[in-house]
């Protein structure tokens, strides 16, 4: 790639930018997503981060016994649907918080991976499939940055899904209802407790999807490093977005650009503060949560169920 | 709408464990009819309510709906058969519209909404509505008074031929509340409605109601035609034979000098909104000020900034001439007493005994402390001698202050201020949700601090409660004062037509 990017100069930069935006972005999308849903019905789910890497543990597992890279995302999404299911239930006992939950099921999920996980560090299963949208150039750079993943389609298609859903479906709404206030909800004879677990079972499901993309196509292996923070970054994303899925589409690309500055600026020869520029995400991550956590003010659009004391 | 359905609830009884709260209660609703449910906090018209809404199962007794006995197991029966309830804290979902609300209550709501289809039987049925709102505004920015309207056109918009109300007014200005049961009136005259009003507010009974009902713990102590009834024997009613506190008369005495100046305060609500906005006003030693207004016009905040929870973001408070930042020191050499509303989140460590919760405006001073050291003991000694000072029923003084009731958190909570008298006392909403006996204790405080010369600041959402005991009444509105008199000499309507911003900036109201 260093040749390459020496060719087009400073300007596979933003390219290099794009590309891994788009690239780097795809867990980031499906974990937030995830947490979006699971916060629109008032739990926080913290255990996303456990999730991602049982579903990166787990989908590489199946894609290599089985050879079929699609039936890894679909266990994988099992996978985090479990947890998400027993993150669900655990909190629906009373006088459970959700946030200790969460950190639970963070440890528990990522050492269960890697234990479960021994066997498949080695073996190298079949990849996800790519889409070339960069053809039409001879550029490499411009080719490498266009190759689009499916799995990226899909949770681009998922979030203005998610949004019209919130807004034009009956679960939508009964979600958005439980979430905003549980006594209106009882009062309309909506079922609060069914309704978060599910909802937190879903969004386990898609960060279960998320956590596939990072062992099936990028950086598309199963190691104990392969999570670095994504999960926990989403939650702040979620925030950051508003609890509105688009804006958790655009805040996903953000941070996967963020996250591309730092080998971009490598490839062309920019080796001081390398460390810092990697470091981005997490100071954006740093920064939208000081300026989100005013002590002056509560957060507009926060689902009101949404809480740290209860 | 197929017209107003008929319910009598027979020979109705409902125990908690050991606790009765509901005794062989019959009441008969007729068609058509404007009932009034009267009756003291814990007399058990919630349960009555709630027992016929299907959210408890009565031990014995049924419900009749029309002229057949039915069996109600849940709410959604209960909606079923045309019942509808308006709960007394809103049940709008906050961060959504007024459509989406209204839209959502609907039983058999399709799995996806098509809104082009919704919003034209929305505003036909608007059209139709004797009030407005606005269909697009998200409910958390509508005024109290809008809200309830809502509540109640979510009701009528889903053809409930039955409507139970639980205190419906208590966040209403005095005419919104006569306009939105003027309303209610004119649906059960027209045949299409029964309504049943559970309320503690005799004006409201006198002027809507045909017909009373009157529970006391847990049974049905009378009622009647509201024709053939009148104040002071619904009263007797209510109460039974327990004997009140003679009410403290208040001292004649001129106003002394300046304790409490308050100089353009502005303050920020929770969403980073202005909800005190300049407001400036002067209490003086011998008075009481009563702070009237509508609930969310930045009282709240006001109050907190008094209690130092909450920074100013302007304008200085002064106390006896000194500038206030409600810091320890300041708060004991000046003597200031303060009752927030809601004591045991705003006053109180919930987790701490009575006697430390007494304690803690000097814990940290002789008798209570040596040093860096406390003394439990003294602790003890003081609290024993407020609790049967100010009759604060609790099972020791070393019980944890959030078992007690709400009643005797306020007294405890009174007591710790009261103890030592105060030169200024800020009080808000100090009678919330408690029953006689001890609303006429805690007003008769007041007035005695009143009498000893203290300066006190009084809001509060009661109308009559700051008749009864201010001598000047200013009126806050969308978080400043805008009308300030003497109470002798003024009638409530005038203070309500201020409450209500005069109608004209009244959409102005946070």
């Amino acid at each position: 790639m260093s040749n390459a990017a020496e060719a087009l100069g400073w300007w596979g930069v933003p390219l290099a930018v794009i590309g891994g935006a788009i690239r780097v972005s795809t867990p980031f999308l499906f974990v937030s997503l995830g947490e979006c849903l699971t916060e629109r019905a008032g739990r926080i789910n913290l255990g996303l981060e456990g999730t991602l890497i049982m579903g990166a543990m787990s989908g590489y597992a199946t894609a290599l016994h089985t050879g079929s890279p699609w039936a890894g995302v679909l266990v994988a999404g099992l996978a985090g649907l479990l947890f998400g299911l027993l993150h669900g239930a655990i909190c629906s006992l009373p006088r459970v918080n959700d946030i200790a939950v969460g950190i639970g099921l963070m440890l528990l999920g990522t050492g269960l991976a890697f234990f479960l996980g021994k066997p498949y560090i080695q073996p190298k299963a079949p990849g996800l499939p790519a889409i070339d949208l960069g053809w039409w150039s001879s550029l490499p750079q411009v080719q490498a940055a266009l190759k689009i993943n499916v799995l990226f389609v899909i949770g681009v298609i998922c979030a203005p899904v998610m949004l019209w859903w919130l807004k034009n479906a009956r679960l939508g709404l009964v979600v958005r209802t439980v979430g905003d206030s549980a006594d209106a909800a009882r009062a309309l004879g909506f079922p609060v407790i069914a309704t978060r677990i599910w909802a937190t079972a879903a969004g386990g499901f898609l960060a279960g999807v998320g956590g596939a993309f990072l062992s099936l196509y990028y950086p598309g292996s199963w190691s104990e490093g392969l999570s670095s923070g994504q999960g926990i970054t989403a939650v702040a994303l979620v925030i950051f977005a508003r609890w509105n899925p688009m804006g958790c589409f655009y805040a996903s690309l953000l941070f996967g650009g963020a996250g591309a500055l730092g080998p971009a600026l490598q490839s062309v020869g920019v080796t001081q503060g390398y460390y810092l520029f990697n470091a981005l995400p997490y100071a954006l991550t740093l920064a939208v949560m000081i300026i989100a956590c005013s002590p002056r003010r509560t957060l507009a659009g926060a689902p009101g169920e949404l809480g740290v004391t209860n | 709408m197929t017209g107003a359905l008929g319910i009598e609830a027979v020979a109705m009884t409902k125990r908690f464990g050991d606790f009765v709260a509901l005794d062989d209660v019959t009441i008969r609703v007729r068609p058509g009819s404007f009932h009034a449910l009267l009756g003291e906090n814990g007399a058990g018209k919630s349960t009555l309510v709630k027992c016929i809404m299907g959210y408890y199962r009565p031990e014995e007794g049924q419900v009749i709906v029309g002229d057949r006995e039915r069996e109600i197991a849940n709410p959604r029966q209960a909606h079923g058969l045309g019942i509808g309830m308006v709960y007394q804290h809103f049940t709008l979902v906050p961060n959504m519209t007024v459509a989406e609300n209204l839209v959502l209550a609907q039983p058999d709501l399709p799995a996806v909404i098509d809104w082009r289809k919704e919003r034209p039987r929305l505003e036909a049925f608007l059209a139709q509505m004797p009030f407005k709102v606005p269909l697009d505004r998200v409910a958390s920015s509508l005024a109290a008074g809008e809200k309830q309207k809502v509540e109640i056109l979510k009701q009528l918009y889903l053809d409930r031929r039955f409507l139970i109300l639980d205190e419906p007014t208590s966040v209403l200005t005095p005419a919104e509340a006569d306009e939105v049961l003027g309303l209610l009136q004119r649906m059960t005259r027209a045949g299409r409605l029964t309504i049943l009003m559970i309320t503690h507010k005799f004006r409201e009974v006198m002027a809507f109601a045909d017909e009373v009902s009157v529970l006391r713990r847990g049974k049905l102590v009378g009622g009647g035609l509201v024709t053939e009834l009148d104040t002071d024997r619904m009263a007797a009613m209510m109460v039974g034979e327990a004997a009140l506190p003679q009410p403290k008369s208040r001292n004649e005495q001129p106003a002394g000098a300046v304790r409490l100046r308050i100089d353009s305060i502005s303050a920020l609500d929770d969403g980073g909104q202005p909800a005190v906005r300049g407001l400036s006003l002067e209490v003086r030693a011998g008075e009481i000020l009563g702070i009237a207004g509508v609930s969310g016009n930045g009282q709240r905040e006001l109050v907190e900034v008094l209690a130092g929870q909450r920074p100013a973001t302007g304008g200085k408070i002064l106390v006896d001439g000194q500038p206030f930042h409600a810091r320890r020191d300041q708060i004991r050499r000046h003597r200031i007493a303060l009752l927030p509303e809601e004591p045991l989140r705003n006053a109180c460590a919930p987790n701490l005994t009575v006697a430390e919760n007494m304690g803690l405006r000097r814990f940290d001073i002789a008798p209570y402390a040596r040093g860096p050291w406390l003394k439990p003991s003294a602790f003890r000694e003081a609290a024993t001698g407020l609790i049967s000072r100010y009759r604060v029923k609790t099972p020791s003084p070393l019980a944890p202050i959030k078992a007690l009731s709400g009643g005797n958190i306020q007294r405890a909570v009174l007591a710790r201020e009261l103890g030592e008298p105060p030169s200024l006392l800020i009080v808000a909403n100090p009678v919330f949700g408690l029953d006689f006996q001890a609303v006429a204790e805690i007003h008769n405080q007041i007035i005695e601090a009143r009498n000893l010369g203290a300066a006190v600041l009084l809001i509060s959402e009661d109308l009559d409660e700051l008749f009864e005991l201010a001598d000047r009444i200013a009126v806050m509105f969308a978080g400043r004062i805008v009308h300030e008199t003497a109470v002798a000499g003024t009638r409530p309507t005038e203070i309500g037509r201020h409450m209500a911003g005069h109608g004209e900036d009244a959409h102005e109201a946070a």
